[in-house]
């Protein structure tokens, strides 16, 4: 299979969906980030001008604009850039989009995908860092995708425009130069299905992703845990009522007899990003806290 | 045009917007090196603004500052050192490196929180004012931010309870954003703001406004001073939109210094590369400044240089101070939680 980087596969993946469907508009222009991917993606806003527009700093009302314009029959994907500006979007993205299906008794669909770039960014400090993940997820009527590869960001995507429901797409910020198989065809991978990135026996490690934390595939995760007897939960989002937090105690309820020795979590540490790079490293999801848990769970 | 000041103001204003400048140039090439990561954002072109503007300021007045906060705070009087050493997250910053180049926070100095959303500190000196108003301590609040915060809402939001409750607060808006040389005051239409002029938008919430050639710190110094006075006389706010060209060094993500700037270029800018030859001769507010100390005869150009020599001196000593403090210790992360 042919190789290419994730900023390459999700930029094929917005390509393809503005040339087979009409419907889709993109709003922002950082879907790949800032220079010199950003270049990449003028190719797609010179060819479709009208449909792919760069709007004022105005969240609140953008995200607004692409949720009213899906309840009317577009498909828009909206790039909220820096993770932490959806707050500035909050209330049309946790009040009004999630809630409107229900709301209108099923009457009324929001196919809009909010796109953001999430996590600890290498000096991005408090405020260019966040990962609102685990706050959306506390939000019901929210879809949220978490691709970790370039294969799976460009048969998510895909998913993504195609859902009828509001649709949350994080990329880690860190994830762009990665490189990895991607296929030729087209290829649509459904939310709500867990791919184990690394197959583990005895002594090495196996890692279940989840991909899609809305919908969750729970029963993979139980799976894992069932032939291992172990879990390691290693998440971004901070520790407590994080997304670490919610699958451990998912685990706790359904898996806690299968469990041979407590599950940890490895999340973000409680405090804001802090700018400082060692202080940053000390409070990531580190290699090096990763290594350690392996460890105490194997002691 | 100079500001009408005494000399030794007019001295002060030019020692400062030359520390801005070898600052902020000094810090360019940190970052080339690698001493520090991430986004950062300059205040070359815009030193006249900052300068004139805090020097009508009093020593208890509250300030708020954005992304772009450098030049405000050496304006302010901060140590370039202790900037410094923020911006490359070691332990003798003002923030203990926890805020670093977007967030550095002087309380002593008034800069209470320095925000890097956009438009995230105009609610923030609504509520300063407030304060001051119902502790009647006669503080007034500057807030500063760019034309692009003008796009949020939390901008009118806050320009209405602002005016409904006559705060005393001054809205300063740098807008950065007009191109090219020899446009008159107003030119600078910005490209994602329906309003036009941007003026037009705190008009509309009867907040008294104006717009200055933010190059000239005569113009910006006299304006500010008029403005602060109406605030302290308890007549509301005041919102004031400064206009500079955009430093092309700026025009990237990532800034580039075309030329290092040197006060010679006031009189022959042939040495500038052509391409940005035209901002150096036209849109430098430090070397309009420079120029027109000595046209007036305020100073001689051998002692404009001194001036210019001892700038560079303070900022290569903060650089080996700043390279010279350690990182925080990394359980210095745990701490400053909760109060
Ligand atoms: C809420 C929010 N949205 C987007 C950004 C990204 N951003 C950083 S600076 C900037 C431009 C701001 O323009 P302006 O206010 O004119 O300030 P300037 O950089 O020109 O001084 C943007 C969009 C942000 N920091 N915060
Ligand atoms: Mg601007």
């Amino acid at each position: 299979m042919r190789e290419l980087a994730y900023y390459e596969a999700k930029f094929e993946a917005l390509r393809e969906l503005l040339e087979v469907d009409e419907r889709v508009h993109l709003i922002g222009g950082t879907f790949l980030s800032l220079s010199p991917r950003k270049a990449v993606f003028q190719e797609i806003a010179k060819r479709y001008p009208d449909r792919v527009i760069s709007p004022p700093i105005s969240e609140l009302g953008f995200c607004g604009l692409a949720t009213g314009a899906a309840m009317a029959g577009l498909r828009p994907i909206v790039d909220l850039s820096t993770g932490s500006f959806i707050f500035e979007a909050w209330p049309q993205v946790v009040n009004e989009a999630a809630n409107a299906f229900y709301m209108s008794g099923g009457q009324t669909r929001a196919p809009v995908v909010f796109h953001l770039f999430h996590g600890i960014r290498g000096g991005g400090a408090a405020q260019h860092s966040h990962s609102p993940q685990a706050m959306l997820w506390n939000c019901p009527g929210l879809e949220i995708v978490l691709p970790s590869s370039p294969r799976d960001v460009k048969g998510l995507l895909k998913t993504a425009v195609r859902s009828d429901n509001p649709t949350i797409f994080v990329d880690h910020v860190q994830l762009l130069e990665i490189r990895g198989p991607v296929p030729e065809k087209d290829e649509v991978i459904p939310f709500g299905v867990a791919d184990v990135k690394r197959l583990g026996s005895d002594v090495t490690v196996k890692v279940v992703d989840p991909r899609t934390l809305v919908p969750l595939d729970f029963a993979m995760i139980l799976a894992s845990v069932e032939k291992t007897q172990r879990a390691i939960i290693v998440d971004e989002t901070h520790q407590s009522c994080g997304v670490a937090a919610e699958i451990a105690a998912r685990i706790a309820e359904e898996g806690f007899d299968r469990l041979k020795v407590p599950l940890r979590r490895v999340a973000t540490l409680d405090v804001p990003v802090p700018y400082s790079p060692p202080l940053e490293e000390f409070i990531s999801p580190s290699e090096s806290r990763i290594t350690d848990a392996i460890r105490a769970t194997l002691r | 045009m100079l500001p009408n000041l005494p000399r030794a103001s007019l001295l002060d204003f030019c020692r400062r917007m030359l520390l801005i400048r070898h600052f902020e140039e000094a810090l360019v090439d940190l970052y080339n090196k690698g001493h520090f990561r991430g986004h950062y954002h300059l205040y070359i072109g815009q030193e006249a603004t900052g300068v004139a503007a805090l020097s009508c300021l009093r020593a208890d007045d509250y300030l708020f500052s954005t992304h772009r906060n450098h030049g405000h705070l050496l304006a302010r009087g901060a140590e370039p050192k202790r900037l410094l050493a923020e911006i490359l997250g070691r332990a003798d910053g003002y923030n203990k490196g926890k805020g670093g180049t977007f967030h550095t926070a002087v309380a002593s100095l008034g800069f209470l929180h320095t925000s890097g959303v956009v438009a995230g500190i105009i609610p923030l000196a609504i509520g300063t004012a407030y304060a001051s108003k119902a502790l009647k301590n006669g503080r007034v609040t500057a807030c500063l931010f760019g034309d692009g915060a003008l796009e949020e809402g939390a901008a009118p939001e806050a320009f209405n309870l602002a005016s409904l409750w006559k705060l005393p607060v001054l809205f300063l808006c740098e807008n950065n954003g007009k191109y090219g040389a020899g446009q008159a005051v107003g030119a600078a239409q910005s490209s994602s703001m329906a309003a036009h002029p941007l003026t037009d938008l705190p008009q509309a919430y009867k907040i008294p406004s104006q717009q200055v050639d933010g190059v000239d710190a005569g113009a910006v110094h006299q304006v500010i001073l008029d403005a602060i006075k109406k605030i302290r006389q308890g007549e509301g706010p005041q919102f004031i939109e400064t206009q500079t060209v955009r430093w092309p060094g700026s025009e990237t993500n990532w800034p580039t210094v075309p030329v290092p700037t040197d006060v010679a270029l006031a009189w022959d800018v042939n040495s500038v590369p052509e391409k940005v030859r035209e901002w150096y001769r036209s849109s430098d507010p430090l070397l309009i400044f420079v120029r027109e100390l000595v046209e007036a005869e305020q100073v001689t150009r051998e002692e404009i240089a001194a001036l210019e020599r001892k700038a560079k001196e303070v900022i290569a000593e903060a650089v080996s101070f700043a390279l010279a403090s350690p990182y925080p210790k990394p359980e210095e992360a745990l701490k400053d939680l909760s109060a």
